[in-house]
């Protein structure tokens, strides 16, 4: 376990490191309006929204799933709270119609896996897809702007701290507790490690499976809260596009296997933590946009070297080598 | 197969359906000459990309409120970003025989094959707001859109004018690789080339707010001194306002900020003062439009490139014009 998470931990330093070399004053944080202000500050707000749809995706991807349409999710319940706001609507409202629109759309995702057995990388693209069609529909292709002060709270907000980072980090805390000082972590684990034997142990995998579809489509919609509020509009379009691509990222990088049955929460966090670092060293350092793609991709696979079986072997043959 | 044999009897069933609904409404255009049918009234086949943007409803609207106002009559198609979905468009007009035909291309290649058979047909063909990447240009009659270069000239231009001892600029850009992207850049860059004004870091926003927010936040942290941030499209000077605000400097004021657009949340952020300047890129193309597809049908001569009319704002004129915008 410790070895795993060794090494996400050495990239997020060294990348740290990197950003201290070019840019000197990158780790200093200031008080400014009454709320801390600087760098590291920006990296965990930006990557709030991606840590909260990583968590869900790696309970998700613990029992041998995967969910496509969280980005699409996201968009949706972005739309949803501007579109209610814009016509008059009280934000918390709002933001509650989008909340139980979303877990509805979590239901249809359960219910896709976990009763009619479809692929999970197939039951979630149809949101995926069919996602982004409806936040059009709801939006009418335009970019709603409001202008509301608790609303912005969600994405820009601080209480000393981001409030969209304390958010994330709270339900971080709750899933690790639920799941690591009960036995639903383990349960969830042997459902994505054989589902017929949890179910034939005694295991209700199905519901465990619908459960953790439900759970990641919130996730999903409170990111998207978060960044529609962060510029207080929402844009169907736009919106958490990606966003799944970067959640599952963060998931591997973290250690948690595609193949389902283990998962690391601390990993999550660190990979979601790389992930944002990695795009504000980009635009902190000024690597060009044309080779920004390249740049990241370098970084990513030298991680992901480093925590595969053979990269980990090469290592311990090297030290064996050395005469004791 | 199934697949197969359902898109051919609809095919077929389409092919019939044109056939009997360009027999009823007029004669002359089967006489295959592109002339105007006899009662004078010009049939326009528009394919449009789809819905992806407040600028694209706007354009939409545009187009279907000048043919309603210049008795054209307008068959409209919305492609949703599909290419696919666009040349079958196309081809449906050909068989309509409309007299002419407009479209915005999804993407720049891959139009030769419709375009001729349209030009077998005798159908002119307009290219709005985007150009299509073909070494025939006799496959179109002209192309109408924004001047993307000079659009980022007028940035630059107007920057020079009102420099105010403003040195360090920072750019963002729109999505790597797009045209207006790279144009607006080049426009700018040889605008105030020659001047103390230069671009000290410049990163791509890909045209939304959360990036424009997300770079400009970055910039406020890693370049000592901004005066100006000059953004390709409005959406990103918005998040970059945002990001502003955050660092707890006055938008505007304490930093220029000039975009590219005039979308109406733009326009009312520079009504406001918290953008300093804006260079519109004009969606309303619709009553232009009109005119190029009169002339084309009549046969005339019209000039192979034809940019729309495009103006620029200051905080004073947006705050006159704002009532009026409707995207």
């Amino acid at each position: 376990m410790k070895n795993r998470l060794l090494w996400p931990v050495v990239a997020l330093v060294a990348l740290l490191m990197l950003n201290v070399v070019v840019t000197p004053s990158f780790f200093s944080v200031r008080l400014q309006d009454g709320h801390l202000y600087g760098s590291l500050i920006d990296i965990l707000r930006n990557g709030a929204p991606t840590l909260l749809i990583a968590l869900g995706m790696t309970l998700v991807i613990a029992t041998r799933g995967i969910d496509l349409s969280v980005g699409a999710v996201a968009a949706i319940a972005g739309a949803v709270t501007c579109t209610h706001i814009a016509s008059g609507g009280n934000a918390w409202v709002a933001m509650g119609l989008a909340l139980a629109l979303c877990a509805v759309l979590g239901l249809w995702n359960g219910f896709l896996v976990s009763v009619l057995g479809i692929q999970p990388i197939i039951a979630t693209l149809v949101l995926m897809t069919a996602g982004r069609g409806i936040a059009m529909l709801i939006t009418e292709g335009q970019i709603i702007t409001v202008n509301d002060d608790s609303y912005r709270q969600v994405g820009a907000g601080f209480l000393v701290l981001p409030i969209a980072i304390l958010i994330s980090l709270a339900v971080l805390g709750l899933v690790a507790l639920v799941t690591r000082r009960t036995a639903l972590g383990l349960l969830i684990e042997s459902v994505g490690v054989n589902p017929s034997a949890s179910r034939l142990a005694g295991v209700r995998a199905r519901t465990i499976i619908w459960t953790v579809y439900v759970f990641a489509a919130l996730c999903a919609a409170v990111a998207g809260l978060m960044i529609s509020s962060n510029v207080s509009a929402a844009d169907a379009n736009n919106a958490g596009l990606w966003i799944e691509m970067d959640a599952i990222l963060a998931v591997v990088i973290g250690g948690t296997s595609l193949a389902g049955g283990r998962y690391s929460l601390t990993g999550t966090l660190l990979g979601a933590l790389i992930i944002q670092t990695l795009t504000t060293t980009v635009y902190t350092i000024g690597i060009a946009p044309e080779i920004t793609l390249v740049f990241k991709a370098i970084v990513v696979i030298a991680v992901c070297l480093m925590q595969a079986p053979v990269g980990i072997r090469v290592r311990v043959r090297g030290k064996q080598g050395v005469p004791a | 197969m199934l697949k197969k044999i359902t898109t051919a009897a609809a095919a077929v069933l389409l092919a019939a359906l044109t056939a009997c609904g360009s027999g009823g409404s007029g004669d002359a255009g089967s006489s295959g000459a592109p002339k105007a049918n006899d009662d004078g009234k010009i049939t326009m086949g528009f394919a449009q990309v789809g819905a992806e943007s407040g600028w694209r409803t706007a354009n939409t609207k545009s187009i279907q409120e000048s043919a309603e106002k210049a008795g054209i009559e307008l068959k409209f198609s919305d492609a949703q970003q599909k290419q696919e979905n666009q040349i079958k468009a196309i081809r449906s007009y050909i068989q309509q025989k409309v007299d002419v035909i407009a479209f915005s291309p999804v993407v720049e290649t891959g139009w030769d094959a419709v375009l001729l058979e349209a030009k077998r047909a005798n159908i002119p063909v307009i290219l709005t707001d985007r150009a299509v990447d073909s070494d025939d240009t006799s496959l179109y009659k002209t192309f109408l859109g924004s001047d993307f270069v000079e659009e980022g000239k007028k940035a630059g231009e107007w920057l020079k004018a009102n420099a105010g001892g403003a040195k360090n600029v920072v750019e963002l850009q729109g999505t790597t690789g797009a045209a207006p992207a790279i144009d607006r850049k080049k426009g700018f860059e040889d605008a105030i080339q020659g001047t103390d004004l230069k671009i000290v870091a410049t990163q791509t926003g890909d045209f939304t707010r959360s990036g424009g927010k997300q770079v400009m936040e970055a910039f406020l942290k890693s370049v000592p001194q901004i005066d100006v941030v000059y953004a390709h499209n409005d959406d990103m000077g918005l998040g970059a306002i945002e990001a502003i605000k955050a660092a707890g400097k006055v938008p505007g004021k304490d930093i220029k900020i000039i975009t590219v657009d005039a979308v109406k949340d733009g326009m009312t952020a520079l009504a406001a003062g918290e953008i300093n300047f804006i260079v519109e890129c004009n969606p309303l193309l619709g009553d232009q439009l009109m005119d190029l597809a009169k002339k084309v049908v009549a046969g005339e001569e019209v000039p192979p490139r034809v940019v729309t009319e495009e103006t620029t704002f200051t905080s004073e004129q947006a705050k006159t014009e704002l009532p009026n915008r409707k995207y």
